[in-house]
């Protein structure tokens, strides 16, 4: 069996709103890289980028051993609130839960859309596992009825304690199916994508079974590309941590590529500096992303994300984003930088280009720093010194909200506006600026890993708490296995435990992620 | 007498947090409820402890049970209200108000809730100050209040009556109850009338809760600082002395499970090297320490907020590098007495050091 990580071609692509990007990959080398433009056809895009990579690379369809690809379209989506579809709500819980109905917490202009079609069914379990009432056959017959009869075709299903113990979602969706077929019906299950949190599991198997249509649309487009360049390797693409799901998986769980673009940007640059544990400056247009990474993975938020106005806790990368970028406009000679910037305008706007505004991407050309544009139109500047001394000062002081310790990382540095950064340390970590990083996100995606996750609750009442852990830490590594890991290459990556305070007993709830390479890809 | 409308509850919320003390469980599902409850129901009408009649009988609400089952299986709606009409029913008399037991975190938010269900008013006054781990650390039982009868209900409509006459006894008999109702049972308890509430009940802890929460979202939208503010707001009310005790990074937490609690400690260090503070929590914040010298401990409060956004911080959402700011205040009189510190001073949470006001210690 052959593992991918340092054998073979990959292809690696990355979808954004703007951009679509790909790189060829011999291991961790890049063999060639190129931008297109994604427009409005995304198979042409692809088809644009990746044949052009494989061109210059020399490279014939069938030597590539697997395509992984990041994108951005989903959650545009629901930040846009586009293309979605309505979507039926069933929760299992009652009696309980019933003083927070489904979707409360929601915007009313994604409600308006995602619709008002929600159901509390008898169902759910208790933290030990007993049901907090039956599954309740007749009931949830009626609701499938009612679901069919308002001709519905995605549903979210959500039983309390899931996580724990998914039997309840399954059997609901069992009978759910006697009346809505899989050919006009999609359900979604929330065990499938979400952790302990009820509202923001249930919330993202919603936003899940409302990106349904669109997620087949794009996933047809993605392979339709790939037949079009004659790839035989199967495509993968990549999810919110940092590992890969299978496009067929993808179809079914778009909302797991939610935080895939920062996710991959990280991944990328860790893999272009050869570094596991530093921090990672993103320089972008409008903002700059910064971020931890540690063995070779981004540190991941605690706190709760939106998206799109509504509450989840999906894996998403803990980044501070700082209101600085190349577009950033430049005031008071010089002291005062942003937050407003000329964003997707600067080839109009930034005086390099022969426009009115002062960015700071002028001030970085006159110092020499950056090459854009015509370099004579600011030969005169005042203050270049001072506001690049300034975006500097800006970057240090969030550099020392994220560094973990004392321990002074090395930070780096990516993303179109990285020059805007001069000097070799800053704050008295090393600065290292990758080659590729323009397409750190594609090359992100082509390294990834797969993996699984286990979080649950233990009760360590007859077992001890190691026991417990090497339990967890067994069903983690079943799961990476499962979703396509190279057995012998599967390590956990994280653990985490939370103990249930405020209850006598010893119950503690564990989180345990273990990744692998992806095993023999491309048959 | 005041009424609570929708606007105020994310106020309420904010400044419970800040009042939980690093515990206290988060606010975010209660304020859900609550926000349905009187969107549904029209305002809720709150007394001030002086309002209340003589005679008037009061109970006092909240939650039994472990916050991380909390987030997972929500409450049924006529859960908490339950156990409020077990309780009037065994006493076979309508309370007239309610009141939290709890001021900090989501127990903050009960008695608004069932007040806006039953169309109860509540009073402004609870029993605790701030958030602390145990049931019979309200100063209700520090003044000679039982707990007993107290009511509490599941999510199925199940109630039970407890007629205990010890509270610790009362406290472990309704906790194992509570994990047979899935962790999460709604309480009411502390049956006492309104001479006994003006006696034993810490005043004006809900208005506080919400000038509070006004102070820190004013100073964010504003984009101010906003500590000195609400050092400010607090010496005008009984908790007085309020102060910055040290700003700083987290550099290292420990955690760990004992007894049930979430047990540890987090350092801090500043920016300009000098000695860091070191903070031992159980569930809430309980002690401070300098280079081994005393800077704050409970029952005097102890929050940790983030620098930037002013956000009070919960033990469960510590981490590694956050910038935050750690502010001391202390506690108001009531709950410095001998009788107090006896049921939540430093020795009942093990602490060797004795108990030293804030406004002491530098």
């Amino acid at each position: 069996m052959r593992g991918v990580a340092g054998t073979g071609l990959r292809l690696g692509i990355d979808v954004g709103g703007t951009n679509t990007d790909a790189v060829l990959m011999d291991g961790g080398r890049v063999v060639a890289w190129h931008k297109a433009t994604t427009g409005r056809h995304i198979t042409d895009a692809i088809v644009a980028a990746a044949g052009a990579v494989l061109q210059q690379g020399g490279a014939a369809p069938d030597q590539i051993n697997a395509v992984m690809l990041g994108t951005t379209q989903f959650t545009n989506a629901v930040i846009e609130r586009r293309r979605l579809n309505p979507v039926a709500v069933l929760r299992l819980a009652a009696p309980a839960t019933t003083a927070v109905p489904p979707m409360s917490d929601w915007p009313e202009d994604l409600r308006a859309v995602v619709g008002h079609h929600t159901y509390l069914a008898r169902g759910g379990l208790e933290f030990d596992g007993r049901p907090i009432s039956g599954l309740d056959e007749a009931e949830l017959c009626a609701v499938a009825k009612d679901i069919r009869g308002h001709g519905i075709g995605a549903v979210a299903i959500t039983s309390v304690f899931s996580p724990l113990d998914a039997e309840m979602e399954h059997r609901a969706e069992a009978i759910l199916r006697r009346e809505l077929p899989p050919e006009t019906c999609v359900i979604t299950l929330s065990h499938r994508i979400g952790r302990i949190g009820l509202l923001e599991r249930e919330n993202a198997a919603i936003l899940n079974a409302a990106l349904s249509g669109l997620a087949g649309d794009v996933l047809g487009a993605f392979t339709r590309a790939i037949d079009n360049l004659g790839l035989t390797a199967l495509l993968y693409i990549s999810q919110n941590d940092g590992t890969l799901m299978t496009a067929a998986h993808a179809a079914r769980y778009p909302v797991l590529t939610f935080a895939s673009g920062p996710t991959n940007s990280m991944r990328g640059a860790a893999v272009l500096s050869g570094l596991a544990d530093a921090l990672v400056v993103d320089i972008g247009g409008t903002t700059t992303d910064i971020g931890l990474l540690l063995d070779g993975f981004p540190r991941e938020a605690a706190m709760t994300v939106d998206v799109g106005g509504v509450r989840t806790n999906f894996r998403m990368p803990d980044l501070l984003a700082l209101g600085l970028g190349g577009g950033s406009l430049v005031r008071n000679g010089g002291t005062s930088i942003g937050p407003d910037s000329v964003g997707f305008e600067l080839q109009q706007r930034a005086l390099v280009f022969g426009g009115d505004t002062l960015t700071l991407s002028d001030m970085a050309v006159a110092a020499g720093q950056m090459a854009l544009g015509d370099r004579a139109k600011v030969a005169d500047l005042d203050g270049v010194d001072l506001a690049l001394a300034r975006a500097a000062t800006m970057i240090e002081g969030a550099l020392e909200r994220v560094r973990p310790s004392a321990t002074r990382l090395p930070v780096i540095l990516v993303g179109g506006g990285a020059p805007l950064l001069g000097g070799d340390t800053i704050g008295g970590g090393q600065i290292v600026r990758p080659v590729h990083s323009q397409v750190a996100n594609a090359i992100g995606a082509s390294i990834a890993m797969v993996g699984g996750e286990c979080d649950r609750i233990f009760s360590l009442d007859g077992l001890s708490r190691a026991e417990a852990v090497a339990a967890a830490t067994d069903e983690a590594k079943a799961l990476a296995a499962e979703a396509g890991a190279d057995v012998a290459s599967i390590r956990v990556v994280e653990m985490d435990e939370i103990p249930l305070s405020y209850m006598p007993g010893n119950v503690t709830r564990l989180r345990v992620k273990a990744v692998g390479d992806l095993a023999a890809a491309g048959g | 007498m005041i009424q609570i409308t929708l606007d105020d509850l994310d106020d309420i919320a904010l400044g419970a947090t800040f009042l939980g003390t690093g515990g206290g469980g988060d606010p975010y599902i209660a304020t859900l409820m609550t926000r349905r409850a009187i969107a549904a129901n029209g305002p809720v009408t709150m007394l001030s402890l002086d309002e209340l009649a003589d005679d008037a009988l009061v109970f006092s609400c909240g939650n039994l049970g472990a916050p991380t089952v909390a987030i997972e299986k929500i409450m049924g709606a006529d859960q908490p209200p339950n156990a409020v009409l077990a309780l009037e029913k065994h006493l076979g008399r309508p309370a007239d108000a309610l009141l939290a037991f709890e001021a900090g975190g989501s127990n903050s938010m009960m008695p608004i809730y069932i007040a806006a269900m039953l169309n109860r008013p509540i009073v402004d006054a609870d029993g605790m100050g701030r958030a602390f781990p145990e049931l019979q650390m309200v100063t209700f039982s520090v003044y000679g209040v039982p707990s007993a009868p107290m009511a509490l209900a599941s999510e199925h409509g199940d109630t039970t009556i407890l007629d205990i006459d010890d509270d610790a006894r009362a406290e472990y008999i309704a906790r194992g109850i509570a994990i047979r109702m899935g962790a999460r049972s709604a309480m009411a308890a502390y049956p006492m009338d309104g001479i006994t509430a003006r006696r034993v009940a810490i005043s004006g802890t809900t208005s506080l809760c919400q000038a509070i929460g006004d102070d820190l979202r004013q100073s964010r939208a504003q984009n101010r600082e906003p500590f000195a503010a609400l050092i400010e707001m607090l010496a005008g009310t009984h908790y007085g002395h309020a102060k910055v005790l040290y700003t700083g990074k987290v550099a290292d937490l420990l955690r760990e499970t004992k007894r049930g609690y979430a047990i540890g400690q987090v350092t801090i260090e500043a920016q300009d090297g000098g000695a860091a503070l070191e903070i031992e929590f159980q569930n809430e914040f309980l002690a401070a320490r300098q280079g081994g010298t005393l800077r704050a401990i409970v029952p005097d409060l102890i929050c940790i907020l983030d620098s930037e956004m002013a956000q009070p911080i919960t033990t469960e959402r510590l981490r590694y590098g956050q910038r935050v700011t750690v502010m001391a205040v202390s506690a108001p009189p009531i709950m410095r007495t001998d009788k107090a510190l006896a049921v939540f001073g430093p020795a009942a949470f093990g602490l060797a050091e004795p108990f030293v006001p804030v406004e002491h210690l530098d």
